[in-house]
């Protein structure tokens, strides 16, 4: 049971604020934000509790989500609620930020008002919520839809070269009537998060692999679509078909509209998806990577004379020579007390710098193609260098993009709509591996 | 934007709303009230609008009226007379052809919170049970407990109560769950909505007809049925099987909790369902959400503490990373800790290893004591590990390596001669009074082990005077004279120098008297001195403790799935570390008292009259009816005095004059009369059936009979708690006789 649900700007702002039971005053938004800004570090700060209120809170788009209640609910119910609360702003309001909060705020407390009534979730599922919800959005343009850094994110299996913007997900489901109206998209992501330790010779200590087959609908109404997965796909440890090409998944769950009538014989998922986002599957990977690890870093560390430390860092990407990983960010932690840092790169488009606050260094690579090797020397000044000094170099970190690529081989063979629309659908398939962690120890 | 001239603002809007220009132009008019509706949102007071809002609700705009409503029911309980002009408009739209029309308005008159509206909105809310639409069904049976909500002390409508057990069987899923909802509230002070046996089955039956949110609460709902036989409890059990492995984690857990609570006679059930769950719950510990990770590994350390093994296998996924925020990386530290076993030993070991050198202070620090921890078992690796970051020579880290160094040789003596060893290969820099606090101890304690145990406290009796705590100067005086006893020849000079310093210069009364003591104790000579000073050196018994003993399910169970495993509780990590470090330095003292603990134990006579009872936080039907079948009677006796012939009322009023709380009694001339009371007192919790005129327990025909269970065991507080009733009890009969 919930008491009141309210969204807070990183600043304390108050963006929406709803009381469903009248039991609690207003003045429980300022406690909250004096409670999570008093935080330190290692307190736990989902759940906080003053004079017998429960807040819960979520962070996403830079925004505090909460929700406040005197009774005690399932800790898991209310998250989940929040982040589908948010996923759900992200629909209808096409990107989730601080401005698009406050622009769309008389819709926002619509969608409440059909989500919650005295406390208790009603509904959240777009397709009964559509029925009700009135208010269009308003959408905070992008600067440009030609950016250049989006073009080519993502790749379009089904429709041969031609790559769908990544913008174009972020826009308002309810839009149909603006200037955007008439395109029946749908897109289908394979979305991975690589969780990876290397340890110091080069040996995989862990990789863990989750991912999700996620539906964005802009289809008015949907019937049924059928997503042919990969034929060989197996799933559990034993099973296993046929030789070396198999693509193996530990387990997976399903949405629980997903029908599997098809899946255990021809590995076809079907469904009728609602306008919006929603994850139709969900599996993962764990002890296993089916493909070389994306990177590997091949450091030198040395002291130089009196008070400088060498990192020598070679960085090998292990990618197909066709693909290319995006926005790749190495962040090596250097020796308390570090002052300052020169640096050799091989390429004018890469950065580096110092952070003395974090006692880290941090490379930058925009684009980093396949079957490339880069590497990249730091002269780190550091006053009182001892050579024990030196074990405080590591471990690395790295975060990446991989677009259209999957760590596991999972692949959408097909999308079909049935009974067959007129032509005026388009369906995307778009897979892209990110980086959850990324470890090399040194 | 916000809030200058917000007078200003306000009356600029009031004459926009009632332009007419304004009201002709849909769009416009709709623009304005956004405008309205966007500032009593940042909290300026625009209540005076109210007069016009309520105009603007007239109209077809559903838009408007939604955003008309959401202003009217903020600001109705200030307006009453003027919300009074809106009824009629909201009266008209609840017979709108229209069922979104109808249901908005009927939810709003029952938003308005004001014990005014009762009479308008009863009719609508009865009509609207019986309403064609599902919406509009969703709304009157919620309505049903606001009304309710409105006028708390009233009777309860029995003909409504009737209606909404009815509409349990309603064809849309959402109405079921608003009517057991609605019923939990109506029937609050009757102890909620009855869950009986058609009921139950209903319910599971309609189970996989519902969304994710009313799974997770009609199971929390189950909660409360019994089955009557095995038979039944394992058709239960398999029609829930499926929603074990439900994709979302709170129906996943909800049933898991269930699961535990039907199956709390059958432990191989319970050990399965737990098995089958590892797999959404690890899924949850990995979640893109950092908020739902943290609440799965809050919940995996529950289930840790009865089968600490189920996860043994997974530890990887509990490696933290590098991005996470800090209270999760807390969390998964405590995880790997326990995880530990011979296989992946070093593995972990390695992976906390690296934690050490993190950015954060309070991260490195934890990580040094969970391997401190650790060691209590694999010593040798740990202790080469936490060696090789005193090589470091960061503040921090020496004074967490040496802080464990202390916690380990108190737990686990075997390893002493190698911590002695790597304490002399050389410890400076610290800095932190913890840190120098437990490298004193170190030296006083295992002084006689190391060589130049002497010379490293010489330095710190020579920085005496600009050291500013004062409990490392009571600690260096206790491993001064530690020191004495064994290394006399190299410490009498040095001593001689501390205690004179103490005594004549310092200004702190407490370490002044320590040294007073010290000095007093020596004159009466030194073996005198070496009975007083010299204590235990280490506490093997602790190191018994190493390997957890799995608690039974039933200790957490009442709490899983709920915010008590997520709130801040006694493990945070930094409070462990300072626990855990008081233990040997308070030893000093408690040495100076030979025989003190017995003299806390046992103090019979004096504690009775400190204990007083409490009423503390309510107690719930379910967790008293819990508590009372797990425990035993541990007293019982006849009172002597007969049933109190009062009403009722008055008997529990003048129980919590005494801070006795009632829970339940059988009402009026009910034979055999019950009634369940409790109450607390000093730290325990007092639960108590008071019985009268039981045919199988005979001898209560005349007088009420006590039973009395307690958790934990404190027989002072039941014999005050009994001589309270009782007084209680008969003041009440002499009043009624």
């Amino acid at each position: 049971m919930i008491s009141q649900i309210f969204i807070l700007s990183s600043k304390g702002d108050h963006l929406i604020y709803k009381d469903f039971r009248g039991e609690e005053s207003k003045d429980a938004i300022n406690v909250f934000y004096e409670m999570v800004t008093a935080l330190s570090g290692n307190q736990p700060p989902v759940v906080m509790s003053h004079k017998g209120l429960n807040f819960i809170h979520i962070r996403q788009g830079g925004l505090y989500w909460v929700a406040s209640t005197n009774t005690n609910p399932s800790p898991f119910t209310i998250i989940e609620f929040l982040n589908r609360l948010a996923a759900l702003t992200k629909d209808y309001c096409g990107s989730l930020s601080e401005k698009s909060v406050r622009m769309n705020f008389a819709l926002i407390y619509e969608l409440l008002d059909e989500m919650v009534d005295f406390g208790y979730i009603q509904t959240t599922s777009t397709d009964i919520l559509k029925n009700f919800i009135q208010t269009e959005a308003v959408s905070s343009k992008p600067f440009s839809l030609f950016d250049l850094s989006n073009v080519g994110l993502f790749g379009a299996e089904t429709q041969q070269s031609k790559v769908a913007p990544s913008v174009a997900a972020s826009r308002p489901i309810m839009s149909s009537r603006g200037e955007q109206g008439g395109k029946n998209e749908i897109f289908v992501d394979v979305i991975e998060r690589l969780s990876v330790v290397i340890g110091s010779k080069g040996v995989l200590m862990k990789a863990d692999i989750q991912g999700e087959i996620r539906i964005k609908c802009f289809l008015p109404t949907c019937s049924e679509m059928r997503i042919g997965l990969n034929e060989e796909l197996s799933i559990g440890k034993s099973e296993l078909k046929g030789y070396s090409s198999a693509v193996r998944v530990d387990e997976c769950r399903f949405h629980q509209a997903v029908k599997l009538d098809e899946f255990d014989t021809f590995r076809i998922l079907k469904v009728c998806p609602s306008q919006g986002e929603q994850t139709v599957m969900q599996y993962q990977l764990c002890d296993e990577l089916p493909c070389a690890p994306p990177f590997q870093l091949f450091p030198s560390v040395e002291k130089d004379y009196v008070n400088r430390v060498l990192i020598f860092l070679k960085l090998r990407c292990d990618l197909p020579p066709k693909s290319t990983a995006l926005n790749v960010s190495i962040t090596v932690p250097v020796p308390k007390g570090s002052t300052s840092m020169s640096q050799e790169l091989s390429s004018p488009d890469q950065t580096a710098e110092l952070q003395p606050k974090n006692k880290a260094l941090l490379w930058e690579i925009p684009r980093f193609p396949g079957g490339a090797q880069l590497s990249a020397l730091f002269k780190v000044d550091v006053p009182g260098l001892s050579s024990a000094s030196l074990l405080e170099v590591g471990p690395v970190s790295m975060s990446f993009e991989l677009p259209k690529q999957t760590c596991t081989g999972l692949q959408i063979r097909f999308l079909r709509l049935s009974p067959t629309q007129t032509g005026l659908s388009q369906r995307w398939v778009r897979y892209v591996t990110h980086s959850d962690s990324y470890t090399i120890r040194i | 934007m916000p809030y200058y001239g917000s007078e200003e603002t306000v009356k600029e809007l009031k004459r926009a709303l009632s332009n007419p220009h304004v009201q002709a132009d849909r769009l416009r008019y709709r623009n304005y009230i956004t405008k309205v509706i966007r500032y009593m949102t940042q909290g300026l007071d625009v209540s005076s609008l109210f007069m016009d809002m309520v105009k603007a609700s007239a109209t077809v705009d559903i838009v408007q009226k939604k955003l008309v409503y959401l202003y009217m029911c903020t600001y109705a309980s200030e307006n009453p007379e003027l919300v009074l002009l809106a009824i009629n408009t909201l009266r008209k739209d609840c017979a709108d052809p229209n069922p979104m029309v109808r249901g908005l308005a009927l939810k709003n008159m029952c938003n308005f919170r004001m014990p005014g509206m009762i009479e308008y909105i009863e009719q609508p809310i009865v009509a609207g049970l019986r309403d064609k639409a599902s919406y509009v069904r969703r709304v009157a049976v919620l309505g049903c407990a606001k009304l309710h909500n409105l006028q708390p002390y009233t009777e309860i409508d029995g003909s409504i109560v009737n209606e909404l057990y009815a509409l349990l069987r309603d064809q849309d899923p959402v109405v079921v769950v608003n009517c057991l909802r609605a019923l939990e509230e109506i029937l609050k002070d009757e102890g909620g909505v009855v869950i009986n046996k058609p009921i139950a089955h209903h319910l599971l039956n309609r189970l996989k007809d519902l969304d994710s949110w009313a799974q997770s609460e009609v199971l929390t709902f189950l909660l409360r049925y019994r089955p009557r036989s095995d038979d039944e409890l394992f058709d239960i059990l398999s029609l829930l099987d499926t929603f074990l492995q439900s994709s979302h984690a709170h129906v996943a857990v909800s049933t898991l909790r269930l699961f535990l609570n039907l199956a709390s006679a059958h432990p191989a059930v319970q050990a399965d369902a737990l098995l089958r769950t590892s797999a959404p719950l690890l899924a949850t510990c990995s979640a893109a959400s950092r908020e739902l990770r943290f609440a799965g590994l809050c919940h995996v350390q529950q289930v840790m503490r009865s089968q600490p093994g189920l996860f043994a296998t997974h530890y990887k996924r509990f490696f933290c990373e590098y991005s996470e925020p800090s209270y999760i990386k807390f969390r998964k530290m405590e995880i790997l800790e326990e995880l530990v076993n011979d296989e992946n030993v070093s593995l972990v070991l390695e992976e906390l290893r690296s934690y050490c050198t993190d950015v954060s202070p309070e991260l490195a620090q934890a990580a040094i004591a969970a391997i401190g921890r650790i060691a209590r078992t694999y010593s040798e690796k740990c202790l080469d590990i936490l060696t090789g970051l005193l090589a470091l020579k960061q503040d921090h880290i020496t004074s967490a390596v040496i802080q464990t160094f202390r916690d380990l040789v108190w737990f686990c003596p075997q390893s002493t001669a190698a911590v002695c060893q790597t304490v002399e290969a050389g410890v400076d820099g610290l800095q932190d009074s913890e840190g120098k606090q437990a490298l004193l101890w170190l030296l006083g304690e295992h002084g006689d082990q190391m060589g130049s145990a002497p010379y490293v406290m010489e330095g710190y009796i020579d920085g005496l005077k600009t050291e500013l705590s004062s409990t490392v100067k009571m600690e260096l005086l206790t491993a001064a004279v530690k020191m004495f006893l064994c290394r006399p020849a190299e410490t009498q000079d040095m001593l001689g120098r501390l205690l004179h310093y103490c005594i004549e210069e310092e200004s702190d009364v407490c370490v002044r008297d320590r040294a007073l003591l010290y000095y007093r104790l020596l004159q009466r000579g030194v073996e005198e001195t070496r009975k007083v000073v010299n204590g235990p050196k280490s506490d093997p018994s602790m190191s018994v403790l190493t390997g957890r003993q799995g608690e039974p399910i039933s200790e957490w169970a009442s709490t899983f799935n709920t915010l008590g495993p997520l709130a801040g509780r006694d493990s945070c990590p930094q409070t462990d570390l300072i626990s855990a470090a008081d233990q040997p330095s308070n030893s000093a003292e408690e040495e100076l008292l030979p025989g003190s603990e017995d003299v806390t134990l046992s103090s019979p006579d004096d504690t009775e009259e400190e204990i007083s009872l409490s009423l503390g936080a309510p107690l719930s039907h379910e967790s008293f009816e819990k508590m009372w079948l797990d425990l035993e009677i541990l007293h019982r006796q006849a009172l002597g005095v007969s049933r109190p012939r009062t009403a009722p009322d008055t008997l529990q009023a003048s129980l919590q004059l005494v801070k006795i709380q009632t829970l339940a009694f059988t009402p009026g001339d009910t034979v055999p009369w019950k009634a369940y009371i409790y109450t607390r007192s000093s730290g325990t919790l007092i639960l108590a059936e008071l019985l009268q005129g039981d045919p199988q327990a005979p001898g209560t025909d005349e007088s009420l009979v006590l039973s009395v269970k307690q958790q934990p065991v404190n027989q002072h507080a039941i014999r005050r708690f009994v001589s309270v009733l009782k007084s209680v009890l008969q003041t009440l009969d002499v009043d009624t006789s």
